[in-house]
């Protein structure tokens, strides 16, 4: 993954260049601190360590700290970027410039945790009828069937945990990078609750034609 | 959301202070093709929807006896210019009844002598003096 470490700040509306107006999601991406370089000898693949957020002294443990080189405070979010282009140094920090001239961007982040939900959220299913002397609801319906298979099937859709899983959106069109306040504007919406941490990155599937 | 506030005041614009009622003629630009000229609509303004950027107002106008309502952001940069022509003294905030009438009873009232500064710009005046 190439890619750096942002904070979504929320969604608002700008216009384009067209004069349309467009939603767009804030997305911050303040100074990443390039917190280690992971090389191929030791570890078996090139990485480069960022580091995003700030941490309160009385919230850093020792082990956790020891992790951190000399002169590069500790940070909340680490994330490593495999195969990184770019001329990076320990200590040394990549900002939204990073993504000046790029069209699209990918953005991962874990979506909204849903609780455990029903059939009918979390797969989609239309359920049956409200009224009518209707018995049947919201339930699944039955799962097992007869004689045969009698059992159910791996893999079934059933109720349960739905949310708080990562999501990658692809090709959202950058409208804006603004380096004055350090920010990213991404046309449409972005996995996951506000001042969440998410990772983005220049297309994959569009680097070519971008 | 100070982030974002910022992002949006970079998008507002300043706007002549005219509320439903008015009469006004908006001179909005029309991009075809390579192209781009100016052009206006004039009518009265039935609603102002509050939305923060995308703040909206709609106006109604009369073209050959069909009536045609358009909606312009109001912040739109694609908006030259906002003349108003006529200042009215309308008793509802929202004028959709105008809609369903005829005649004379589509009309607004004029509102006499121009309209007083907007008390915006007086409170804004006078809340650094206090702070």
């Amino acid at each position: 993954m190439i890619g750096i470490i942002g904070q979504k700040i929320g969604m608002t509306q700008v216009f384009d260049e067209t004069g349309k107006i467009t939603p767009v999601t804030v997305l911050k991406i303040a100074p990443n601190v390039v917190v280690g370089r992971k090389d191929k000898e030791t570890f078996g693949y090139e990485a480069v360590v960022f580091g995003f957020f700030g941490m309160k002294k009385k919230n850093v443990t020792k082990p956790y700290a020891g992790q951190f080189p000399e002169g590069v405070a500790p940070t909340r979010i680490l994330r490593e970027s495999k195969d990184f282009q770019g001329d990076v140094e320990v200590g040394k920090s990549v900002g939204v410039e990073y993504f000046e001239g790029v069209r699209f961007v990918d953005v991962s982040a874990n979506t909204k945790g849903k609780g455990f939900q029903g059939v009918v959220k979390r797969w989609g299913f239309g359920g049956g009828r409200a009224t009518h002397g209707s018995k049947f609801h919201r339930e699944p319906g039955s799962t097992g069937q007869r004689t045969y298979p009698h059992k159910t099937f791996k893999n079934v859709k059933l109720p349960g945990r739905m949310g708080n899983e990562k999501v990658t959106i692809l090709n959202l069109k950058v409208i804006r990078v603004d380096a004055e306040n350090g920010v990213l504007l991404v046309r449409g919406a972005v996995p996951g609750p506000r001042n969440c941490a998410v990772v983005v990155r220049p297309a994959v599937k569009k680097a070519k034609r971008g | 959301m100070n982030l974002i506030k910022k992002i949006e005041a970079a998008e507002l614009r300043e706007v002549p202070d005219f509320k439903p009622g008015d009469t006004v003629r908006v001179h909005f630009k029309i991009v075809e093709g390579k192209n781009e000229r100016v052009q206006v609509y004039e009518g009265l303004v039935l609603s102002i929807k509050n939305a923060g950027v995308g703040r909206s107002f709609m106006v109604r106008k009369n073209s050959y006896g069909v009536g045609v309502e358009r909606v312009f952001p109001l912040n739109s940069p694609r908006i030259e210019k906002l003349e108003i022509v006529r200042y009215g003294k309308p008793r509802r905030a929202k004028l959709y009844y105008i809609r369903e009438k005829v005649g004379k009873k589509a009309k607004v009232k004029e509102l006499l002598g121009g309209r007083k500064a907007p008390r915006k710009e007086t409170a804004a005046a006078e809340a650094p003096a206090q702070a």
